[in-house]
């Protein structure tokens, strides 16, 4: 299969987010009553490690599989997309307790419930790309 | 075998997930899990109801496949990997759940006043799901990204926008947590 090493990477990413304790809906709570170090630590080691990354690549000192110099797309500018897109999202990652990545994650657990979630989020998706032209950037 | 499967430190999954994102990034593609929302609508016929649906869906196969791999992880690590699903937390956060209505809390990933099969048989359990999905799905394509596209790539890229988008996932969800918590339970 041509892209088996993403199946991979994500096979990776989803033991990661399980054995973090990530996709737990407590460890979210806790996060934003500042209960606990661990989500802060989990971001924050990663974040550190990524500028780090992030700087390799640009230098040209890491170069991808197969020899290219590694370009990082700029994010989308706008203060009120990305507040107030931000804020939205913020909702409703503390009241799921998972963000995209532990919703798939949480399916693989076998959690019936949170495919309501994903539910959502594509018709989440969908109103979104309805209005996007009338909404300010 | 055993560190494996206790849970794992935050100075562990950090770093995991850092060489996640360089293992992407070294296969030539972004690491980032919220597109795959849109992808979903443009493989469901958006396209019809929208152009901005209108997209080659088949080019973003490959963050399909990333997802899929996330879904088999959890299936991994929840089948073999974990030898409980207890979740060491403050006391005092026990406590607080407890004086919300939320019991045990710890016991399990996920909180059974929420994510109960019976709870999709009520109006609130099924709304408080629904629109915490709405939210997410919105959200994150307005903002442009979420935790692994915006927290993790952005900052870690230290690009403003995804400040700007990470302080406004915690002006959401401290608002969600210290002020609508105590209506919605």
């Amino acid at each position: 299969m041509k892209h088996l090493k993403f199946l991979i990477i994500g096979i990776i990413f989803g033991i990661i987010l399980s054995k973090s304790e990530v996709v737990s809906w407590y460890r979210i709570y806790e996060m934003f009553k500042f209960q606990s170090f661990h989500m802060y630590g989990v971001i924050g080691s990663a974040v550190a490690i990524g500028i780090v990354l992030m700087q390799l690549f640009k230098r040209g000192i890491i170069k991808d599989f197969q020899g290219n110099k590694i370009t990082v797309k700029p994010k989308k500018k706008g203060f009120i997309r990305t507040f107030v897109g931000g804020s939205i999202f913020g909702l409703g990652w503390a009241l799921a307790g998972a963000c995209p990545g532990p919703i798939f994650v949480l399916i693989g657990h076998g959690a019936v419930s949170i495919l309501v979630v994903l539910l959502g989020a594509i018709l989440g998706a969908f109103i979104f790309g309805l209005l996007h032209k009338k909404l300010p950037s | 075998m055993e560190f494996i499967l206790q849970p794992w430190p935050w100075y562990v999954a950090g770093p995991a997930i850092a060489f996640v994102l360089f293992l992407m990034f070294y296969y030539g593609r972004a690491f980032g899990v919220s597109t795959n929302l849109e992808t979903f609508c443009t493989i469901g016929g958006a396209g019809n109801f929208s152009d901005y649906f209108k997209t080659d869906w088949k080019a973003r196969k490959w963050s399909l496949v990333f997802v899929l791999g996330i879904i088999i992880g959890g299936v991994i690590s929840s089948q073999y990997l974990m030898s409980s699903n207890a979740i060491a937390l403050n006391p005092e956060t026990v406590k607080e759940l407890a004086a919300l209505g939320f019991a045990n809390a710890g016991s399990d990933y996920l909180p059974a006043e929420i994510f109960s099969v019976a709870n999709l048989g009520s109006l609130k359990g099924i709304l408080i799901l629904l629109v915490a999905g709405l939210c997410i799905g919105f959200g994150t394509r307005y903002a442009g990204g979420c935790t692994s596209g915006h927290a993790i790539t952005g900052l870690s890229n230290l690009q403003l926008p995804s400040l700007v988008a990470v302080i406004g996932f915690f002006a959401g969800g401290l608002l969600m947590v210290w002020f609508l918590f105590p209506l919605l339970f």
